[in-house]
């Protein structure tokens, strides 16, 4: 049995200890939000937060997150994550969706970090999650909008 | 003043729903007995079962739901469809919900002829019907409270659900209308709205499924979960076209969590508890290939079959004028030879499907773009009827094509079927970018001849590429053509008084499909690309030239005039950057981008694009900008970036490592300009990405001085 906390809750599950965190919340857990698009972290899909840093779940073993905090996009729900979610609305990123978790989680470090990114922060951030739809240029905006408290209320 | 629209009776059913609401809709299935009585409601119920073959459904609880038959893939059909019904019925966007269609006859593609999302022409082949489905609804329900109140309908009006008594004072609800309006007569027509009627078509209205996309709730194919579901991964040959010969399950049997492995059709299945055993267990799988007659296949090679081919003409599919005879007496001549590799789809949401097989019925959830031959493959494979069958139809993460296809629909039916529980089929990254059908590679060759003055008088194109609808239908290419492979060439819009365009069918064992707008994907960039060399060998600027070899084609002038403003066309460009400039009608549209770009050592850098697009009536302007943002980067991938490679007949690249899509470090700012039309609706979803890689390749022969005639760009 491995012991985590995810979104604030206490889970066990009876994994083998290598099974990438990925799996273990897409199917034991049914936390559907985190995606699998590689497997090898090259695309950001899976991006979850561990003990608060944005980590690729598909190459983290469920036994390196024992212990630790793990927020996945079910349970991000803080004032950063509201902003960021109407600036997402707002701008009307998401096309597919699929990788949208991926970025919204990115984003979400980005703004603890930065509050106020500047365009090479953003782009250091967020070239990580890849998007075939290509909501890169809105991506961009949502971010500004969600760190802007000018505009966070239009 | 609204127009009059005759309602061809037979086409509509009009009855009770479940539950004693209204439901109606567009029915292709005629009644029994022909044409039904003029007035006679009860008459227009057809015989035999009811499907639920709708585009509304209003409830008598005041829910007001809107069915989209068209797959939601990124491109906004779940937003665009709905306002055409919503318009019309008199109702908000916030006040409906949305639910995708089974698979019925009543939800055909009339465009396509079953029912599939593709070719750019989701809003083209609803645009009159849905708008006709609604004003129906409104007709109808307008009636129902006008017999209630016992005034003249005519003079009662309809706001957000609700229809108006004429003097203003009373409002009924248009659940509390349902069963009544059920049961009004049919009119002879309705009237839709005037375009300077409209409040919602024309909109940049907000997306429907943006909410769910945010928070994780968006469930996509690979998200469905079943009581007693089974997770399989498929090891498949590397070598296109090899079998299996045997294989030793035992190593993987012994991975925890693994319940079963057996061959199927495309190779071995490793069935499990869960996707993380299911892919423990393929790694540990022992199998042995035959490779089959293609295990020499190479990148190499197919171009070498490709070249062979200019030694004959190919097949003529335009001829103007006298081509051989200009070409011979042509002040100038120019020749080259452009080739496009095969590209992989890559569809952010690997390929899956979940099938639960029973012995009465066949339930298939899938992200699929089509559900009619979702629906035959899983009769073909259970032996059920079509009522047995029910295509459920997910969100699709990416379509671009891939998604019609029915590979991984296949085997998720056939294990069900085999293991008597559900099942789903879960692809990895490297089966997608390995097991693709990609689209074709091919080698062009382009000749072009300039009289005194400079101008084209002569354009010769041959295309020698392998053909996707060969392998859909081969009826479709009798002639020798297929339409795919010379779309986007076989067109060119310009006045060029001797043009040859020829193709030859070059098979190659790698499998072909329909890519993210197809052959004009890259014949766009051949003819656009060629156009500019012949600019510069006659010494005209790419803009000018265009301008008047396009003085017959006014939509394509006046996408290249709106692009070539707003880019400052002609204008000095920052210290380093270039220019390019292309156009191009494809779906329906006609779209001229601008790109500026910097070329730093062998680096290509696209700092901006500027592209304008006609694409006649606009349903939502902001998701036609998104569209054209999403080609652009689509596009940008296939020109900067990866290819797909064969060797030992197998290909190359597995993932994101090696078959790298465009970041957003690498993506320009980019600035769209819809061209005010009020011409039908053309496509958005593909005809932002023909021109993209032409307008890049452009502006680096301007920096550079040398044309870029192979993909992707490697200086």
């Amino acid at each position: 049995m491995i012991l985590l906390t995810v979104n604030n809750e206490r889970r066990e599950v009876d994994v083998p200890a290598d099974t990438p965190l990925l799996w273990v919340l897409r199917d034991q857990l049914s936390l559907t939000g985190t995606k699998y698009g590689c497997g090898i972290g090259r695309c950001g899909a899976c991006i979850v937060h561990l003990d608060g840093a944005a980590v690729n779940s598909c190459m983290t073993p469920v036994s390196a997150a024992a212990g630790k905090s793990v927020t996945t996009i079910e349970g991000l729900n803080d004032d950063i994550a509201m902003a960021l979610r109407r600036a997402w609305i707002s701008e009307q990123v998401p096309q597919c969706g699929y990788c949208q978790s991926g970025q919204i989680m990115a984003a979400a470090v980005l703004l603890v970090q930065h509050p106020q990114p500047t365009d090479a922060q953003i782009t250091a951030a967020m070239d990580r999650v890849l998007c075939r739809c290509g909501t890169y240029t809105r991506v961009r905006k949502a971010i500004h909008r969600a760190a802007s408290p000018a505009v966070e209320t239009t | 003043m609204a127009r009059l629209v005759p309602i061809d009776r037979r086409e509509f059913l009009k009855g009770m729903a479940a539950g004693g609401g209204l439901l109606l809709g567009l029915y292709v299935q005629l009644p029994a007995r022909g044409d039904t009585a003029a007035g006679d409601a009860a008459a227009a119920k057809p015989h035999g079962p009811f499907a639920p073959n709708a585009w509304i459904r209003i409830d008598p609880d005041g829910s007001i739901a809107c069915i989209v038959a068209r797959s939601e893939m990124g491109q906004g059909v779940m937003t665009a469809l709905p306002m055409l019904i919503a318009e019309e019925l008199g109702v908000g966007l916030d006040q409906i919900t949305v639910r995708f269609a089974p698979a019925a006859p009543a939800y055909t593609n009339q465009l396509i002829g079953q029912q599939l999302t593709g070719g750019s022409t989701s809003v083209r082949d609803a645009w009159t019907k849905l708008r006709e489905a609604g004003a129906l609804a409104r007709w109808l329900l307008v009636q129902a409270a006008a017999e209630r109140w016992g005034v003249d309908a005519d003079a009662c009006t309809v706001q957000r659900g609700e229809v108006i008594h004429p003097a203003g004072d009373a409002r009924l609800r248009y659940g509390e209308l349902a069963a009544a309006a059920a049961e009004v007569a049919l009119p002879p027509g309705v009237f839709l709205k005037e375009p300077d009627e409209w409040t919602l078509i024309g909109t940049p209205a907000p997306r429907l499924d943006a909410p769910d996309k945010i928070n994780g709730r968006a469930r996509f194919g690979i998200d469905v979960r079943l009581t007693d579901m089974a997770v399989a991964s498929i090891e498949r040959c590397p070598v296109f076209g090899g079998v299996l010969k045997s294989f030793d399950a035992e190593v993987a049997k012994a991975v925890p969590g693994v319940e079963a492995v057996l061959a199927v059709e495309s190779g071995v299945a490793v069935v499990a508890k869960d996707t993380h055993a299911a892919l423990a267990g393929r790694q540990a799988l022992q199998v042995n290939w035959a490779f089959g007659p293609h295990a020499d296949t190479s990148s190499a090679g197919i171009r070498q079959r490709f070249e062979r081919r200019f030694a004959d003409a190919g097949v003529m599919v335009r001829e103007d004028g006298d081509p051989d005879a200009a070409w011979s007496a042509a002040a100038r001549t120019l020749e080259a030879v452009y080739e496009v590799p095969f590209q992989a789809h890559a569809c952010m949401e690997p390929m899956n499907c979940t099938a639960d097989v029973r012995a009465d019925g066949c339930d298939i959830y899938v992200p699929t773009q089509a559900q009619t031959r979702c629906q035959r493959t899983g009769m073909d494979v259970t032996g059920l009827s079509e009522d047995q069958v029910r295509v459920h139809t997910t969100f699709l993460g990416g379509g671009f094509g891939r998604r019609g296809e029915q590979d991984f629909v296949r085997d998720a039916v056939r294990l069900s079927k085999v293991l008597s529980r559900p099942v789903q089929v879960v692809w990895t990254r490297e089966d997608d970018i390995r097991h693709d059908y990609y689209r074709p590679a091919g080698l062009n060759r382009l000749r072009g001849g300039l009289d005194a003055d400079g101008m084209p008088v002569v354009w010769k194109h041959q295309i020698v590429c392998p053909s996707i609808l060969s392998r859909v239908s081969s009826e479709a290419v009798a002639d020798g053509i297929d339409r795919t492979s010379v779309e986007g060439a076989a067109n060119l819009p310009y006045g060029i008084p001797n043009i040859g365009v020829a193709y030859s069918l070059e098979s190659t064992p790698v499998p072909v499909g329909f890519w993210r707008a197809v052959g004009s994907s890259q014949n766009a960039w051949i003819t656009e690309c060629f156009l500019d060399e012949l600019a510069a060998a006659g010494d005209q600027d790419p803009f000018a030239l265009r301008r008047r070899l396009l003085a017959e084609h006014p939509r394509h002038l006046a996408v290249l005039d709106l692009a070539a403003e707003r880019a400052g066309w002609g204008l000095p460009c920052a210290a380093g950057r270039h220019r390019g400039i292309a156009v191009a009608e494809s779906f329906g549209s006609y779209v001229a981008q601008v790109a500026e770009v910097s070329v730093d050592g062998g680096e290509v850098r696209v700092h901006r694009v500027v592209c304008a697009i006609d694409c006649g009536l606009v349903v939502n302007p902001d998701i036609v900008a998104a569209q054209m943002e999403s080609c652009i980067v689509y596009g940008l991938t296939a020109t900067l970036k990866g290819a797909i490679t064969l060797a030992d007949g197998r290909v190359q690249q597995g993932n994101f490592d090696d078959f790298p899509l465009l970041r957003m470090s690498e993506t320009p700012t980019i600035a769209v300009h819809i061209v005010p039309s009020e011409a039908a609706p053309g496509g958005v979803g593909e005809p932002g990405l023909p021109p993209i890689a032409p307008a890049v390749c452009n502006a680096v022969f301007a920096a550079t001085g040398v044309p870029v005639r192979s993909l992707p760009i490697r200086l």
